[in-house]
């Protein structure tokens, strides 16, 4: 089996966002671009999956949609252990236009597994991997929280509303992966950052696919009021103000 | 023309999410001078379907189909397609929950239709449709146009108020013929979560951080929880510890939650953290370090020792309610 992760870069979380060109993007100066955190945990759990032979996975691929310069994602993602990449040469128009693309790459390419995490932390939509798989026609199962490969079959875990549920479906499908996949996501090595460069990165033109959305100006969030301060000693006021100041309970 | 609104049902229950979602979904009709159709998937019996008639829905479509009673996400934006054709949607609303993330996709594919995401509020505007959206987990907000014919929006819960509008709505018994070989998707075994309240349901949630100091301290904190009638929740170093379960982990790898209020305890507020609870309408922090950046979001505070002023919180509650 073959898997695909795809993999998306986001500025660090603890960066600062900024605006320019009167607010319509953001200012990427200065910014620590990483690996979406979702996507990290989908690949750290791929390559667990491969370490075990009995599992039968051949190969790891991470597949990105971004210009020359975000070529750093896909290395880091190869130092961590992914066998090979792919790189769309296209900036990101919007989740419907990703999907396009990735759908298009996985097509040429054919994997069984394509791990695709639930959002990114910049866009927090939750669209792409579920585009790509109506995209291509085949299942997608979305909350994953676990995979494994039993007797050759993969079985999933997935969250509902309370609870949680162990399905399967055939392959090729998509699963759309959230926290739990994988317990800590896993750091490049010496050895692996060695190999990076001997690991092929594919790079493909963009289709044409028309972007459904787009974003017209950001702003920053309302600032919070000031915190009103209770003495440890009386908390029971706290509860008074609750009740009749914010009246939330 | 219509505002079609997918209403998810619990063993034939709806819950309030259902209810804001209707309400939404009517507000927008409003605006956009259309009426709601509500659309059902599953066995919910006609009392429990005419409650949606109350928040606005017009015309409510129940498809009781065995293949559906395993969410298939294909199946189901197949059959989400199909009536939204059927009824000429122009907006389609889902929640932002997990089925709500697992379907919309798929139905933007389908109908060419782009999608406002984890939205909290009405369109700022019609023409063009326009909506303000969440991004950079809770650092940024964005005006997001949406340039298809067909609109879908998936809210958030716990983020738009129920509004009853006391009318009726037409039922309407539809049956969608979906071949068993579509569902692709075969449930093996089922873990539910029973008799507490779910965290993404709760209106008070009652969290703790590291500096619980100990999984030993947390009684009283659950004790809280319990008297407000609410359900707890952890900070990501608590369940990476294994203290409490993943599930109750919020912030932004974990869950997303806009409960009224979110009393934060022993929990410094790093900005992954907040990430998870910046939608709260209240953010109440305890915590000994006065510095803490959990201050700056929270509205109430306490400078203390959550082991001594938790069970006075309770004490207090408890005497509230007598």
């Amino acid at each position: 089996m073959k898997i695909l992760v795809c993999i998306s870069n986001v500025p660090d979380t603890t960066t600062k966002i900024k605006f320019t060109e009167g607010n319509r993007s953001i200012d990427t100066a200065g910014i620590q671009w990483v690996i979406n955190p979702w996507d990290e945990l989908s690949l750290t759990r791929a390559l667990e999956l491969k370490d075990d032979p009995a599992n039968g996975i051949k190969s790891v691929t991470v597949a990105h949609v971004g210009p020359g310069s975000s070529e750093p994602t896909i290395r880091k993602a190869l130092a961590i252990g992914a066998d090979d990449g792919i790189r769309i040469n296209s900036e990101s128009a919007d989740a419907y236009y990703v999907a396009a693309q990735l759908a298009e790459v996985i097509k040429k390419e054919h994997f069984d597994i394509v791990l695709c995490g639930i959002e990114s932390s910049d866009f927090n939509g939750s669209m792409v991997g579920g585009m790509i798989s109506e995209y291509l026609g085949i299942p997608s199962v979305s909350a994953v929280s676990g995979i494994k490969i039993e007797n050759g079959q993969p079985i999933l875990i997935r969250e509902i509303d309370g609870g949680k549920e162990v399905v399967s479906v055939p392959a090729p499908f998509v699963a759309i992966v959230q926290k739990g996949i994988a317990k800590e996501p896993r750091i490049a090595a010496m050895r692996g950052i060695m190999m990076t460069r001997t690991k092929p990165v594919k790079v493909f033109e963009p289709v044409a696919a028309e972007p459904l959305t787009e974003i017209t100006i950001f702003e920053k969030p309302a600032p919070r009021t000031a915190c009103k301060f209770i003495d440890a000693e009386n908390p029971a006021q706290l509860i008074e103000l609750l009740q009749n100041e914010a009246k939330v309970i | 023309m219509s505002v079609l609104v997918y209403t998810e049902n619990w063993e034939g229950k709806f819950k309030k999410l259902t209810f804001e979602l209707v309400s939404y979904a009517s507000e927008i009709a409003k605006m956009v001078n259309s009426s709601v159709t509500a659309v059902s998937i599953g066995k919910v019996d006609e009392t429990e379907l005419r409650k949606l008639g109350n928040y606005g829905a017009a015309k409510i479509i129940s498809i009781e189909n065995n293949h559906l009673s395993t969410l298939d996400n294909q199946a189901y934006a197949i059959v989400l397609g199909e009536i939204a054709q059927k009824e000429t949607a122009s907006v389609i609303v889902l929640s932002n929950n997990n089925t709500g993330k697992a379907v919309a996709p798929r139905l933007s594919v389908r109908l060419k239709a782009g999608i406002g995401s984890g939205v909290s509020k009405l369109p700022l505007s019609i023409i063009p449709f326009t909506l303000y959206k969440r991004t950079y987990s809770g650092n940024a907000f964005a005006h997001v146009v949406i340039k298809s014919e067909i609109k879908i929006l998936t809210l958030a819960q716990n983020s738009f108020s129920l509004i009853e509008t006391g009318s009726s709505a037409t039922i309407v018994k539809m049956d969608i013929p979906v071949d068993s070989y579509l569902i692709k998707t075969k449930v093996n075994d089922v873990h539910k979560q029973t008799g507490r309240i779910l965290l993404t349901d709760a209106d008070v949630v009652v969290s703790g951080g590291r500096g619980m100091k100990s999984p030993d301290n947390w009684a009283p904190l659950v004790e809280l929880a319990s008297v407000l009638g609410g359900a707890t929740a952890c900070s990501r170093p608590v369940s990476d510890e294994g203290w409490r379960p993943h599930e109750e982990h919020t912030g932004q790898t974990g869950k997303i939650i806009a409960p009224n209020l979110y009393i934060a305890v022993g929990i410094s507020g790093a900005t992954q953290h907040l990430a998870g609870i910046s939608s709260s309408r209240y953010i109440v922090a305890i915590n000994t370090d006065k510095d803490a950046p959990i201050f700056e979001a929270a509205q109430y505070g306490i400078v203390g020792d959550a082991m001594k002023v938790l069970p006075k919180l309770v004490t207090a509650v408890k005497e509230l309610k007598k």
